[in-house]
């Protein structure tokens, strides 16, 4: 299931959702979206489904802005990530990697390293987990070493007593290269005489959170694609059109750069391996830890207690699990290996674009014909396809698309927050106001004329409102050197359900109640909701719910990846919590004289629902139970319906152009966002500000920088990666449209991609054309690339 | 990062014994601990001078301004005197770097902080400039976007210190302190070019030590500013900046210094732009003739272009600042 391929897959994903005959029985639901009136929706429930939620506002935790569940563990520095573990004996580990971009290794010699004082193990790797692979293994010569391809690929580990002798000891292992020619620009590596990467068709499976490219397309070359989709007629498309705009858009690689770098302690022992992994799925690195070494599931235990971002780059093993866990069987030992500042901006990125699109439109706007060509480079992985919002964003009878990967000699593209669609967003929604200029509409008239969205009108409608959007100058207006102007641009991303998503709730005697799940929370706030939803259920604060998740020893929980946690664990959750309620209520209704069906909670209390007067505390209730503890464990149930959904947002922004400098001064950011019903507006908001951040950052900043003649990332560490900081931060507004969509049990959706990474950098751009009457076509919008584009400056500037 | 002795010194004298060998001295550590963990350099010894006292403190007297090496960036940038008499040094040292840095850094140590480069800076790469048998610049058919445009054809990179652009601005001296005794080195022959030195980028020999930056009292009538240009506010290098220096006979300008930071390989004087400056009205159009003659001769590589306009924005903007014409640039806050 790729993003691309959403909307149009419709009715296989359905099918294969169906269940066969499970009882059924009919309830009603609040359905829409406040701001254009909220609805009724009947649906068919599993039997013993908890009864329909009503509205937010009817509610008492959920929807309700909540304190983070561990905020004050993480403020007062008690929060323990992969990075802070500590074991008894525990080892320190390094990654020795490739100095040379495209090579064969002749020989390692390991033997200096290992005479080093304090060195317990010395692993060099077989396999390179994470990049493609060749179709035909055969098409390259034998030899005990992976062939290298790139600056930073993984070539062994080494592990130690303290981290300093691990270092010193990773510096003194020896590799004799056998060099390769390389290339690492993307145009130069489409060249028919470019060196190759592969000497033959190579592809990458995706992660657990997405990315990977297709695998049954043509390879020339470096270039393997198209990955090819047609709609319609597109001769009729563009002879139907009024006006068509013509335009080509470039974006850059950008680096994950999460705070805590990927790594992982590992604990081998014979009957238990435990792993402490900085990742985005305990699932995903527990079925990879299994398959690489073996093991059955049951013996490989995996825990995230806390992690410190991953944006996408990381599920599974990864080639620095793999390497720790062979080193701490050898050394008998648990070594900790976590990847360096460099390493980190070498492992994962999001793949670079250089895509050309031509669309077509009625003198109405009425779209008639989108066509897009993209070529882009995940370095020695595939991924970089960017047709998701030209496909989904809008309905146009007409669509071609055909998106092409280009292998090049630098570090493997991973999903990366919304794979894929920032970069597509970019160049398609300032091609949407390239059409809005030719037909002499407002943009934002534009979007209304071909968007049939209902959250995101609603949302355009909010940026009428609530900014400055009416006030908006002809393009190009000011004179003087610092220009001003506003944009918007409108984001989809799609309802993802990951139907492995368990948790069980128990209740003590004593009234306390407690949480299992192994899905992990990346920081998102995901403990939060849980703790809100559990709440809300027994009718106790969520800081009494006791939450603990991101270990594989309780119920397998959802990998986080493309916005699927929230939506897919948080009714697993509530149906825990509704059904041990019931048990509890079950239980002690003889005690209390009365039925359970007689029992609800109201207000915070336990009340006779015959006899508001009789009401009692959770504690009071609970200390009647017979046994000491009662718990019931749920699994997500399918979706209530078939539909398949997106979530969206539409992003406005005001920025100053400083013709002269270069520099573009967002001031301001209004965002309006639906993600089905929002849990915690705290964090929902807490996830849009830093999508937005993000988004900025991708568009003025960040971007790889690698040496065309050595092919070494010349920008790894976070001086010269430029990543926004606090003077870049804008004044940010976030609205968010509440969206019922009688799904689930709490119709809860995650926010992590469509939260402004998807937009921002298209929302500047068009801005940018307003402002100044110039079209930015090429991100990051640095001095060096604003000052071209103004014609300024001759000179070439590398894409 | 190599292993290494660590000696904490109380006198200058301490200090100078301990010098020799390699061994470097440590002040606010920020640049240093950088390129040892590079593996740039590998001192077998640091010498910590943070707490030799006597290399501290701020005074004025009526010759000028004395400031101890160990004055750190912010003690500089919020002296009120400062502020008020060589507005240019306290822009300098309050717009540099961060304020995290800012708090660690040391005057001396940033006037001596070695220059940027990012091929100079691995140690995945050789070159010339490290002396080490290679005859290379990366930087002339590499990756070049932060280069110097300036006096760039032997080596192409820059010196980011801040605080020595207002320095050569205002004829400030460094006083070196070696075994042998002492001697004062004017700024405008502290920085060596890589056509002299490819290798050493100062003066300071091997067992000297900075003891003391002396700024002669300005002129009356002196007005001074200084603005750094980056690619963003927070947390990032200078690719452009211009420190002014004008003595003002009403509107009349009667001297000027125009100095550009990360311009050439060291900060440089433009002669042009004085000289378009002086025995002027200073407004807007003798401001931008200024920034345009500094770039006259500019050498842009291939892809630093970009960085003659931006200086030349900063230099007209910098003049109009210090002759109280214009706000501080929203594009220099940082
Ligand atoms: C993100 C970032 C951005 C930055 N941006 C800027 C900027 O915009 N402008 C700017 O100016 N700087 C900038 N810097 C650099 C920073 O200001 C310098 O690294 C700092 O000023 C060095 O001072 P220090 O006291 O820490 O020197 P140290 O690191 O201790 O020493 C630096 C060098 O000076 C020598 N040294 C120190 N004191 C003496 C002395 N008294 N006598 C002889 N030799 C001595 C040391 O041996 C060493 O070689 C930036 C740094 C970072 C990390």
């Amino acid at each position: 299931m790729t993003p691309e391929t959403f909307l149009l897959e419709e009715q296989q994903a359905a099918a294969a959702q169906e269940k066969p005959q499970e009882p059924k029985r009919t309830e009603n639901f609040v359905f829409g979206i406040p701001q254009n009136g909220l609805q009724q929706k009947q649906r068919e429930v599993p039997v013993d489904e908890p009864p329909p939620l009503p509205a937010n506002s009817e509610l008492t935790y959920i929807g309700k802005p909540t304190q983070r569940y561990d905020g004050p563990a993480k403020a007062l520095g008690k929060a323990k990530y992969t990075a802070d573990v500590q074991l008894p004996g525990m080892l320190y580990a390094r990654m020795v990697d490739a100095k040379i971009p495209h090579g064969r290794i002749v020989a390692i010699d390991t033997t200096e390293a290992e005479k080093l004082p304090g060195i317990r193990a010395v692993h060099v790797i077989e396999h390179v987990y994470g990049i493609a692979e060749l179709r035909d293994p055969k098409q390259e010569p034998p030899s005990r070493y992976p062939t290298i391809r790139y600056v930073g690929q993984p070539i062994a580990g080494v592990a130690a007593v303290s981290q300093q002798i691990a270092d010193d000891a990773a510096k003194l292992v020896k590799v004799q290269y056998d060099a390769i020619p390389f290339v690492v620009d993307r145009s130069a590596a489409r060249a028919d005489d470019a060196p190759m990467v592969f000497p033959g068709p190579a592809d990458a499976a995706g992660s657990a959170g997405g990315g990977g490219g297709p695998t049954d397309v043509p390879q020339k070359g470096n270039v393997h694609g198209p990955k090819r989709r047609l709609i319609g007629n597109m001769d009729k498309g563009f002879a139907d059109a009024d006006v068509v705009v013509e335009s080509e858009y470039f974006t850059q690689v950008q680096t994950h750069s999460a705070l805590e770098t990927h790594g992982f302690v590992v604990d081998w022992k014979p009957d238990e391996v435990t792993i402490y992994a900085s990742t985005q799925g305990t699932a995903s690195v527990r079925d990879e830890f299994a398959d690489v070494f073996k093991l059955p599931k049951s013996k490989v235990r995996v825990i995230t207690e806390y992690m410190g971002g991953g944006f996408g780059a990381k599920f599974g093993a990864g080639n620095e699990g793999v390497v720790a866990a062979n080193l701490s069987r050898k050394a008998n030992a648990p070594v900790k290996l976590m990847l360096d500042r460099r390493q980190e901006h070498i492992v994962s990125n999001r793949p670079d674009s250089h895509q050309k699109l031509k669309m077509g439109a009625k003198s109405d706007g009425t779209l008639t014909a989108i066509q897009l060509t993209s070529y882009g480079t995940a370095g020695v992985g595939t991924g970089a396809g960017t047709a998701g919002p030209a496909t989904n964003l809008y309905k146009c009878p007409n669509l071609l698309t055909e998106e092409y990967d280009v292998f090049i000699n630098a570090g493997p593209g991973a999903a990366f927050r919304a794979p894929g669609h920032p970069q597509g967003c970019f160049a398609f929604e300032q091609a949407i106001d390239e059409l809005a200029v030719k037909l002499k509409m407002d943009p934002l008239a534009l979007r209304e004329k071909i968007d049939e969205s209902p959250a995101r009108k609603a949302e355009r409608q909010l940026i009428l409102e609530r900014t400055n959007w009416r006030n908006r100058k002809p393009d190009g207006s000011d004179t003087g050197p610092i220009k001003r102007g506003m944009g918007i641009a409108q984001s989809v991303w799609y309802r993802f359900i990951d139907m492995d998503s368990s948790c069980e709730v128990r209740v003590s005697r004593d009234g306390s109640v407690e949480l299992m799940s192994a899905v992990q929370d990346l920081g998102g706030g995901t403990k939060t909701i849980l703790a809100q939803v559990v709440a809300e259920e027994f009718g106790i604060p969520p800081a009494m719910v006791v939450i603990r998740i991101g270990d594989t020893r309780f119920p397998i929980g959802p990998n986080s990846g493309g916005s699927v946690t929230a939506g897919s664990i948080t009714p697993a959750v509530r149906n825990a919590a509704y059904q041990v309620k019931q048990k509890l209520f079950t239980a002690v209704a003889p005690s209390l004289g009365t039925t359970a069906d007689n029992l609800v909670v109201q207000n915070g209390r336990v009340v006779f629902r015959n006899d508001p007067s009789k009401t009692y505390s959770l504690k009071q209730v609970a200390a009647k139970l017979p046994t000491n503890e009662i718990s019931a464990r749920a699994t997500r149930v399918p979706e209530y319906s078939k539909a398949r959904l997106t979530y969206g947002g539409v992003d406005y922004v005001e920025l100053a152009v400083d013709t002269e400098t270069g520099r573009v001064h967002v001031e301001k950011v209004f965002g309006a966002h639906d993600c089905g019903r929002p849990i915690n507006p705290t964090g929902v908001i807490s996830q849009i500000n830093g999508g937005m951040l993000q988004g900025i950052s991708y568009a003025l900043f960040e971007q790889r920088i690698m040496d065309r003649n050595a092919g070494y990332m010349l920008n790894a560490n976070l001086e010269n990666y430029k990543i926004l900081g606090a003077r870049e931060v804008p004044e940010i507004e976030v609205v968010l449209v509440e969206n019922y969509i009688a799904q689930s049990s709490t119709d809860a959706a995650g926010i992590g991609e469509s939260a402004g990474i998807i937009t921002l950098a298209a929302a500047i751009g068009n801005a940018f054309y307003n402002a100044t009457g110039v079209r930015m076509r090429r991100i990051p919008m640095t001095p060096a690339g604003v000052l071209t584009a103004l014609g300024k400056v001759q000179e070439e500037v590398q894409a | 990062m190599n292993k290494f002795a660590f000696v904490d010194c109380k006198t200058v004298d301490q200090v100078l014994g301990q010098l020799g060998d390699g061994a470097m001295v440590k002040a606010g550590g920020i640049d240093l601990l950088d390129l040892m963990k590079e593996d740039i350099v590998s001192p077998p010894r640091l010498v910590n001078i943070r707490n030799v006292d006597s290399l501290r403190g701020i005074t004025i007297s009526t010759d000028g301004l004395h400031l101890g090496p160990l004055s750190t960036l912010s003690e500089i940038a919020s002296h009120p005197e400062i502020q008020r008499s060589y507005s240019a040094l306290a822009d300098a040292a309050g717009h540099a770097a961060t304020p995290q840095v800012r708090n660690m850094a040391t005057l001396g140590g940033n006037i001596m902080q070695r220059p940027r480069c990012w091929y100079f800076r691995s140690s995945d790469f050789d070159c010339k400039k490290k002396g080490e048998g290679s005859d290379e610049c990366h930087a002339h058919n590499g990756e070049n976007q932060y280069h110097a445009i300036m006096n760039n054809s032997s080596c192409a990179m820059v010196h980011p210190s801040s605080t020595a652009v207002p320095l050569l601005g205002l004829g400030a001296q460094v006083e070196l302190t070696s075994k042998r005794g002492k001697r004062m080195v004017a700024m405008s022959e502290f920085y060596v070019p890589p056509e002299k030195s490819v290798v050493n980028e100062t003066v300071v020999r091997p067992g000297e030590l900075i003891t003391s930056i002396f700024v002669p009292a300005p002129e009356p009538g002196t007005r001074s500013a200084y603005q750094k240009y980056g690619e963003k506010e927070s947390f990032d290098w200078p690719i452009a900046d211009a420190g002014i220096v004008l003595v003002m006979d009403g509107a009349r300008c009667r001297k000027a210094s125009v100095v550009l930071g990360v311009a050439a390989p060291t900060p440089i004087r433009s002669k042009e732009a004085e000289a378009v400056l002086v025995g002027k009205t200073i407004d807007e159009g003798t401001a931008r003739a200024a920034g345009k003659a500094a770039m006259l001769h500019a050498t842009p590589l291939s892809q630093n272009g970009y960085k003659t306009q931006l200086f030349e924005t900063a230099i007209y903007r910098t003049v109009l600042l210090a002759a109280g014409q214009m706000q501080r640039d929203q594009s220099a806050v940082g």
